[in-house]
């Protein structure tokens, strides 16, 4: 047993040690803005991938529609920002918590009927939802101008800097962590692993898996309205299909239910998919596109169960497993 | 009401289209189990090979569907033999991810310049227009040959499925292929076949498609894919009258929107009726419910 206290000394020192190191290559030049700003995806990708990591790795959920509640997190937070927060650091830590919760609600109300759909009809249900939520996003300007609609929403504050994402990283793996290795985790697993049996023991199913989709989403709101203040210009075509598959895509390339696993493949994904377009001749990067897809066959076909399998990092394994 | 009656024909001409996809993903999930993502992307190959041989060969359109259905029925094959066989086995999820990745590389490898190109062709008419108006509706020969071109195909689906050895396998593998193996049932040549037949009429689909919405590029699978997908789990996945059912609704109800309402909420319509769909009866309307073992 660990004590606590020295543990949450560990996780700060670990956050100040990657943010000041990352902070101080980018303050000295020693690391390109253009990587920092790709770094900066990455983490913000991995925290969105944590998020169905919890719905589909280890509740069993399976969805098709990550990519919308990432969507309305950006937009929600992007637009309270716009409207009241300026710049303040404060204001954007609400905002950002103001996504998560908005893309929360959100996945409350569309769980409530959807939950009790079972394996690829629920991902046709969260695919269809996905391209509903496109479509809002496409119209948005006709209830709300400042979202912008098809022409894409401008002038949001570039608020989000390697601390805050960092920060987040952190704060979502400590949560993914601290709920799977407890009692709320072992009723989300035992469901994953059989929901009949689960229900045998006394679970209530529907309440748990409402548990594990309503965080993940919480997660993907959260990583949005990063993203939002990252690049601080959205447009639709940022939240489409393609968005939520290039989630399942980490998710199922780092193996299911494995944290160290879909952390690592958001990084892998995110640089392999920007370090082609520099690696690749000019002239043949359309190329990158035509190789990515075989890459990912190869892998499927040879480590169906992802690259981590069931292995997890020291910090990230439970008591349990241990 | 001539308006209404119009955009009635136009769905319909619409729903045609998106049933020959439908039946190629109802049929192929109702044997493996499987969203087959790359089949968008086989509809969309057959719709150049129908731009190749109108334009280049000037072959005749008989001969002009003959090619497509070749051509898909062969490009469906390999992909099955070659990126699903060996995932049989493996977590569905795999599957998943490699269809698709499949689907992927169909769209960026026939987009690069040495295959067929990025840009957006127009699509020649194979015949030259003729329309009739019958009390104010307007009605063309695109339409007539859509609507023949696709009952030919349900008929002769129907006879392949209930009428032949090979139907009564893959009716057997798809009810249950564990014990239809056993019964001497070849298993992988049944699931061969059923990718081939399903991506025969989508190469039948992708012709008419191109004549009907004379338009073709090498991203214009993947909406119609999805859609058709979306028909296929509306009318109850599996079942191959649900699939047509399931698509003349997603194509009435798309011209409507778009007659109506706006063009703007074309896409979101359809998912909206699905999800409605699936509240009430969660396996589509005429799909069966299998009860669960334990």
């Amino acid at each position: 047993m660990t004590n606590p206290l020295r543990n949450l000394g560990r996780i700060l020192s670990a956050y100040v040690l990657l943010a000041a190191g990352i902070t101080l290559l980018q303050a000295t030049g020693l690391a390109n803005p253009y990587w920092i700003q790709i770094l900066e995806l990455a983490c913000i990708v991995a925290i969105s991938a944590q998020g169905l990591n919890i719905i589909y790795g280890y509740t069993g959920l399976f969805s098709l529609g990550h990519a919308a509640f990432y969507g309305i997190g950006a937009y929600t937070s992007a637009y309270l920002m716009k409207m009241y927060g300026g710049q303040s650091q404060a204001a954007f830590f609400l905002a950002l918590l103001a996504g998560g919760g908005v893309a929360a609600a959100v996945a409350y109300l569309i769980g409530l009927p959807t939950l009790r759909l079972t394996s690829d009809y629920l991902g046709i249900a969260t695919l269809g939802f996905g391209i509903i939520m496109k479509v809002v996003f496409d119209n948005a300007d006709t209830f709300l101008p400042e979202l912008g609609g098809a022409r894409g929403m401008t002038g949001i504050a570039k608020m989000s800097t390697v601390p805050w994402v960092i920060f987040f990283l952190l704060a979502s793996l400590l949560i993914v962590r601290n709920t799977i290795y407890s009692s709320y985790g072992r009723a989300i697993l035992s469901i994953r692993e059989d929901e009949i049996a689960a229900e045998m023991m006394g679970i209530d199913t529907f309440r748990y898996k409402m548990v594990g989709f309503v965080i993940g989403c919480a997660f993907a709101g959260v990583a949005g309205g990063l993203y939002a203040h990252l690049y601080t210009f959205l447009h639709p075509s940022n939240f489409d299909f393609f968005k939520s598959i290039d989630i399942l895509v980490i998710v199922v390339l780092g193996g299911l239910g494995n944290m160290s696993g879909t952390l690592v493949a958001s990084f892998g994904w995110i640089f392999l998919l920007e370090g082609l377009r520099v690696v690749l001749p000019p002239g043949y990067v359309e190329l990158r596109w035509v190789l990515i897809p075989v890459l990912l066959i190869v892998t499927m076909l040879l480590r169906p169960q992802g690259l981590f399998g069931t292995r997890e990092f020291p910090y990230l394994r439970g008591r349990l497993y241990r | 009401m001539e308006y209404f009656a119009q955009q009635v024909i136009n769905g319909l001409q619409l729903g045609f289209v998106y049933a020959l996809i439908a039946l190629g993903y109802t049929m192929v999930y109702g044997i493996v189990r499987l969203i087959n993502f790359a089949h968008g992307d086989v509809f969309m190959v057959g719709a150049f090979i129908g731009l190749y041989t109108i334009e280049r060969l000037q072959f005749p359109l008989p001969v002009v569907f003959l090619s497509a259905i070749i051509g898909c029925t062969i490009l469906a094959v390999l992909i099955e033999q070659l990126a699903y066989r060996p995932l049989r086995h493996a977590p569905k999820i795999a599957s998943l991810i490699t269809a698709i990745g499949v689907s992927l590389f169909l769209e960026y490898f026939t987009s690069l310049r040495q295959v067929f190109g990025p840009n957006f062709y127009s699509f020649p008419r194979p015949f030259t227009v003729v329309g009739w108006e019958v009390r104010g509706i307007q009605v063309t020969n695109i339409q007539l040959v859509i609507l023949a071109v696709t009952l030919v195909c349900l008929l002769m689906l129907q006879f392949i499925v209930y009428r032949t050895k090979m139907g009564r396998a893959m009716r057997a593998v798809s009810y249950d292929y564990v014990t239809a193996g056993l019964m001497g049932v070849n298993v992988n040549m049944v699931i061969s076949f059923t990718f081939g037949v399903g991506a025969a009429l989508a190469g039948v689909g992708g012709v008419l498609y191109g004549i009907a919405y004379p338009q073709v590029n090498t991203f214009m699978g993947f909406m119609p894919g999805l859609k058709a997908f979306t028909a296929a789990v509306l009318g109850g996945i599996g079942n191959i009258p649900g699939a047509v059912l399931g698509a003349l609704i997603m194509g009435q109800s798309e011209t409507m929107v778009s007659a109506y309402l706006s063009s703007t909420y074309r896409d979101g319509i359809a998912f909206v009726i699905l999800i409605l769909v699936l509240l009430w009866k969660p396996t589509g309307i005429l799909g069966t419910r299998r009860s669960e073992k334990v």
